[in-house]
């Protein structure tokens, strides 16, 4: 009994210990040059930037790597790795010439052969790689001196994107876990689901980075998010709702609003039955009021699209493509009854369960459709599923979901509508579309190019491949210390613009 | 002896089941791992390359036969998200998981002994009615309900922790800790009820017996019958009880770590499934087995030590 007492008492002490301790737990010493920003899901990637797939990983490892070339906040290439390049007359001539001194997060300088070997790496079609039928069309690359140059067989207005492609060390053998690039911020360490821990690369080449230690939390659990910014726990989120914003209102917070650069609408399988008819296809469009879709589930935030373009492309994006299905419950009938589905189709909407907005998108979809005769049911899955059901073995009516573009060229949202792409998970076949497209990607012209990817989307408006919903309004808090967020064209972080005010 | 050794070749048989049912469950279950971690990028080609590279094109026997060899070796292969070893991603894990469910046991001890052992001396009273009461409905609310209430209370209102801010036990032990305590806090409610309830209840049972008259007649006072016999019969079933709630804590834990955001096993093991990383998911549960069996090998012996009259 004497020995169970003393344990009590061991354990009473260690109790008040923990508690006295915990009174000093929310310090806020010191931080003025840190910051944790919460990000929804952990890196369950490959860190070496060739093989990362998932936007979440990309969107961190932006900025640990760099290409030859770098975009800016408007979607234009600068000089990164290299110090200028140089297109030849007829285009099918690139010269790099390599920065002095760029260094690796290693200590070691970046060498031609590292360019070198980052090209081979990915031009190799067994890799896996993504870019690997972008480089199909490099004839020969070498290096002279400091020089790098690229020769290809086609000229391609899209090739200098490409060319962000990221610079590593030839001879990291742990690129998979251990990321070594030339960007703002190294790697120093992770902690799966728990954190991932930058610090800033002091040699940087460029204007280094203003915040020198950056935690990147991961937030698993998106009812916790506003408790954790309430709390103080995380300092900035990118991507929060439009709910989850009402509640940080009156918080020591900035919120800032930009959109998600995503394409959302309700895809259709253009191989299920009724959505071979075109008209049932047009009548969808007609019956979804897509302002109602926005004021009813996003609170009024959201730009509506026609077609697969969002407007931060400003090169490419035509806003008229919205006003060509203006919501008509009876034209939408009419169509319907020449079909032959008056008041007999019924389909099924499958959405990713993790994703609440489609989700929502979705159920008011369903409302509206009803109006018309037409019942759809909500089917919801794990996200798993819909990529290997839905997306790869492209079973299914119709889906609710976010398409957006890993490259920022028009080649990445279009290409996939192609017959006969791999991608193209809605089995979208239109001969006119195929050979518009093979034009723009074969033309050596960019204003002809531009104008020939607009058709494109023209095309698939017309024929109502999908019904187009909206580019979805995105909201950043910022605890109101730091300022300097900045918005991208493509799905990235810039964390070295952040900065204390 | 024997019997010892008889105990112990039954925990390694039902290991072994566990073993091969987690493996085979997740070769029938759907999903395949390859297509979830390309993601939107996955086309037929880029899915089959990276499946014959994680392996899974082989006969599912051979896998399993692999996999069994390697854990011998300490080696439970090589996470397919994280591309590293699952004996080195779920080190700390382990860790986090088993400090937050001691510390449920901790608390759940130090406030279920004092309470059980007031309400049992003054049963009847009408504290303890209220005691009684109170208890009967901290019983039956779940976990994570009370772990969102104590957040509220304890984080938002009095501000004695600062919610989401978990710190690794590796960099700061006594903030880890001072985190910890509230999800275990959140834990040990319900278990703090039971035993409340079970030690009155026993309390009540053996001071009834013929033995405690006879101490009376000893002339030993009220207060040395109750500790130094009653009490000391009514321990027996409430120790077993204890043993027991280590693997139901252990389980537990996985749920309060999402409320608290503590990214202990709950989390991985969590994620792992969503992302078909297998050798995570089939590691976690062998460990959680192992758990349960261990603990409860670990009641079944501590019984005899506890009580001689038990020989089995």
């Amino acid at each position: 009994m004497k020995a169970v007492k003393r344990l009590l008492a061991v354990i009473l002490m260690s109790t008040t210990l923990a508690v006295a301790l915990c009174g000093c737990g929310g310090d806020k010493a010191d931080n003025s040059s840190s910051i944790t920003i919460g990000i929804p899901q952990d890196l369950e990637d490959s860190l070496d930037p060739h093989k990362a797939v998932a936007a979440g990983t990309k969107e961190i490892l932006f900025n640990i790597f760099e290409g030859l070339v770098k975009p800016d906040k408007n979607g234009d290439l600068y000089p990164a790795v290299a110090e200028s390049y140089e297109i030849s007359e007829d285009g099918l001539t690139y010269t790099f010439k390599l920065r002095k001194g760029v260094k690796f997060h290693d200590g070691s300088t970046v060498t031609a052969d590292d360019v070198l070997y980052c090209i081979s790496k990915n031009a190799d079609a067994e890799s896996g790689s993504q870019l690997a039928s972008a480089f199909s069309i490099i004839k020969d690359y070498r290096a002279e001196g400091d020089n790098i140059i690229i020769e290809l067989n086609q000229k391609n207005t899209d090739f200098l994107q490409y060319m962000t492609m990221a610079i590593i060390p030839k001879n990291n053998a742990d690129a998979d876990t251990n990321p070594i690039g030339t960007g703002p911020y190294k790697y120093v360490s992770r902690s799966p689901q728990e954190n991932i821990i930058l610090t800033r690369f002091d040699d940087y080449y460029g204007e280094k980075a203003h915040i020198k230690d950056v935690t990147l939390k991961i937030c698993a659990s998106a009812d916790s998010i506003v408790m954790y910014l309430l709390g103080g726990s995380v300092d900035l989120f990118a991507r929060l709702s439009n709910t989850q914003v009402e509640q940080l209102k009156n918080a020591d917070f900035d919120i800032l609003e930009g959109t998600m650069n995503l394409v959302q609408a309700m895809y259709l399988n253009n191989a299920f039955e009724p959505f071979k008819d075109e008209r049932v296809r047009q009548a969808l469009c007609y019956a979804v009021d897509r302002q109602a879709i926005i004021d009813k589930a996003f609170g009024g935030n959201g730009s509506i699209i026609g077609s697969s373009m969002f407007p931060a492309f400003g090169k490419y994006f035509i806003d008229e493509t919205k006003d060509v299905y203006k919501p008509d419950p009876e034209k939408a009938k009419a169509l319907l009854k020449e079909a032959g589905y008056e008041n007999s189709l019924s389909f099924e909407i499958t959405v990713p369960s993790n994703y609440q907005p489609h989700v929502d998108t979705a159920q008011v979809i369903i409302e509206q459709l009803k109006q018309v005769g037409v019942d759809a049911k909500i089917k919801l899955v794990e996200w798993d599923t819909w990529v290997s059901d839905t997306y790869v073995g492209r079973n299914f009516e119709a889906t609710v979901v976010g398409v957006d573009a890993s490259q920022m060229t028009a080649r990445a949202m279009l290409e996939r509508f192609r017959s006969d792409s791999g991608k193209n998970f809605i089995n979208y076949s239109d001969s006119e579309y195929d050979a518009t497209l093979d034009r723009a990607l074969n033309t050596t012209d960019d204003a002809e190019a531009t104008k020939l990817y607009k058709d494109c989307e023209w095309i698939l408006t017309n024929t109502a491949a999908n019904v187009y919903i909206q580019d979805m309004a995105e909201f950043v808090a910022v605890n109101n210390k730091y300022t300097g967020y900045e918005f991208y064209p493509i799905y990235v972080m810039d964390i070295a613009k952040l900065r204390l005010k | 002896m024997k019997y010892v050794i008889r105990k112990l070749l039954t925990t390694f048989i039902t290991l072994f089941a566990v073993s091969a049912l987690v493996f085979f469950s997740f070769s029938v279950i759907p999903g395949n791992p390859a297509i979830a971690k390309l993601g939107t990028e996955a086309t037929q080609e880029k899915v089959d390359a990276l499946t014959h590279e994680m392996g899974l094109d082989r006969p599912v026997y051979v896998r399993y036969g692999e996999w069994i060899a390697g854990i011998f070796h300490g080696d439970f292969g090589k996470s397919y998200s994280y591309n590293t070893s699952v004996t080195s991603l779920l080190k700390e894990k382990i860790g986090t998981t088993l400090i937050l469910s001691l510390l449920a046991i901790a608390l759940t001890m130090l406030i279920a002994f004092p309470f059980g052992i007031y309400c049992a001396r003054k049963s009847d009273s009408k504290l303890d009615l209220i005691l009684t009461g109170i208890n009967q409905l901290i019983m039956a609310v779940p976990s994570f309900f009370s772990g969102i209430l104590i957040t509220l209370i304890f984080g938002f209102v009095f501000k004695l922790f600062t919610p989401g801010a978990y710190v690794s036990y590796k960099l700061n032990f006594g903030r880890c800790v001072a985190y910890l305590l509230f999800p275990a806090l959140s834990i040990a409610l319900p278990k703090i009820s039971m035993v409340v309830k079970l030690l009155k209840d026993t309390t009540l049972k053996e001071a009834d017996k013929e033995y405690v008259v006879t101490a009376f007649s000893r002339g030993n006072a009220t207060k040395a019958v109750f500790y130094k016999h009653v009490l000391k019969n009514a321990m027996i079933p409430v120790i077993t009880f204890l043993g027991m709630t280590f693997a139901d804590i252990i389980a537990g834990s996985i749920i309060v770590e999402q409320v608290f955001s503590v990214p202990g096993l709950g989390r991985i093991l969590l994620t792992s499934i969503s992302g078909r990383d297998y050798p995570v998911v089939e590691a976690i549960i062998l460990l959680l087995a192992v758990f349960v069996v261990v603990s409860n090998l670990l009641v079944d012996l501590l019984y005899r030590l506890f009580d001689p009259r038990i020989k089995v």
